[in-house]
Parts: structure tokens; sequence; C-alpha cells
């Protein structure tokens, strides 16, 4: 079972908050945007769609349509419940809206090899979720 | 019916939101043992209740607006929500302004359904 993957790092992101504070920016059209030293943007209002590319980059990921179509969707679960959809979360959530091919867990490693909680919450600008892949 | 599957844990909030952080320690908990695929049900009591209602503006005291998570629940197939009736009337608070569908359960019924886990924790 990939959830099983997952490990709790609870030590690790109390501490991740205070590397935080270390300054690490993204360059983007002449703008300094605040991220963590994972690449994670700091403030969820300073992502902008033209940013995702640049964010994917980072990822070795082009994004495609069906990327997008993933980035959309966990940044409005974010915004309307104000966390960051861990991958069990977010397959349950994909199945809902679009059906079961593309609603599971293959299809979205297709899409994000390295994990497509953590790669997609990146591109979208989110905060990465806690305690998951 | 209520059903718990065998195996399950027991969390259980009887403290209100903001003035200290248990309430956002316990859902992010919860949250986590789902993704091991750990059954958990949520207990809320006394003022715990206070954390599921519906009406919050937490921002203006810079905290963090967790209670919109609760809503996510239904994602990490945690179904099991349980809030204590007399805790409601005692705080003269309506099933329609919490922010989720809950279960409500006496009082008196919740020593044996506690007893159906096979461990509590209390924040």
């Amino acid at each position: 079972m990939l959830q099983r993957v997952c490990r709790i790092n609870l030590n690790l992101q109390a501490s991740d908050k205070l590397v935080n504070k270390v300054d690490y920016v993204l360059e983007f059209a002449g703008e300094n945007i605040a991220v963590d030293k994972a690449g994670y943007l700091l403030n969820v209002q300073d992502w902008k769609p033209e940013l995702a590319p640049t964010l994917a980059q980072q990822e070795n990921i082009e994004l495609s349509d069906n990327h997008w179509e993933v980035v959309n969707f966990v940044r409005a679960f974010y915004l309307e419940y104000n966390t960051s959809p861990a991958m069990r979360a977010l397959v349950k959530a994909m199945a809902n809206e679009f059906g079961p091919e593309k609603g599971n867990s293959r299809y979205l490693f297709k899409l994000f090899p390295k994990g497509p909680a953590k790669q997609a919450t990146k591109i979208a600008g989110l905060p990465k979720p806690a305690k998951c892949l | 019916m209520i059903n718990i599957p065998k195996g399950s844990i027991a969390i259980i909030n009887q403290t209100a939101p903001y003035g200290s952080s248990k309430g956002q320690e316990s859902l992010e908990l919860a949250l986590a043992m789902s993704n091991f695929g750990q059954a958990v049900s949520l207990f809320f009591v006394e003022d715990g209740v206070w954390q599921l209602i519906q009406n919050q503006d937490p921002k203006k005291i810079d905290s963090k607006a967790y209670h919109k998570t609760f809503a996510a629940l239904e994602f990490y197939e945690i179904e099991n929500i349980f809030v204590c009736k007399q805790s409601l009337v005692k705080r003269n608070i309506s099933v329609e302004s919490l922010c989720i569908p809950v279960t409500i359960i006496e009082q008196t019924a919740t020593p044996a359904l506690l007893a159906k886990h096979v461990k509590s924790m209390v924040f």
C-alpha cells in the first residue's frame, strides 16, 4: 500500500518551522518570493498561475493539462479546508470529483512520480502536506 | 448504527480551541493516523465542543482556522465523530451551529462506546 510509505516526522516538522525563518527566496519576474528550504512557498497568497511552470521545473515536471487539473484541485482543496491533502485524502477527493480513472494513486504517480501530494502541493504554492509522501 | 472497526483509537477533545494548540494537534494526529490506515474515532466533550462551531473567525487573533479542516475528514475516512449531547446543551449550542455532521451521543453512553476502542488519547 502506497500510503504506508509515509513517515511520521513530527519532530522534524517542528524544527522545520524554525528553519523557515532563514531566508530562502525564489526569484521570479524580478520579484523575490519567500520559500522554505525545500522550495515550498511560505505564503499561499504569493502564488500565481505563471509561477507554476517554474516550480514544476524544479521537480522536473512539464505541466500538461492533466497536471494542471491536479494542481488546481489541490489548491482549491487547500483554500476550502485549510490543509494540504495527504495522499490518501487526495486520491479519495479526486475520485469524488473526477471519477475512479483519475482518483487513483497509479494515475497520480504517473503525473507526479516523486509523490503526488508532495509535488502537486509544491507546484500549487501550498505548504507541504504534513507527514506524508 | 454505530460501527467501531476493530483496533480503533479514540481521540477525546475536551478543550476549547485557540487557548492552546491541543485541538489543532489532535486533528493533525487524526489525519496522520488515517494516512497509516489506523481507524480513529473523534469524541468532542465538555469545552471541546466549541471547536466544532461553524462560525469562527480566528484570523482576528492570528490563529489558524483549523475548524475548516473538519469538513475534510470524510476524505480521510474518519466517519466516527461523536459529540456529547449534554456538553452541547450545557453551553446552549445547537447541532445546527456545528460545522460538520456528527453523531450525538448521551454522556451516559460514552464509557461503553470508549470501551470499544483499544486506546484513548485525551487532548
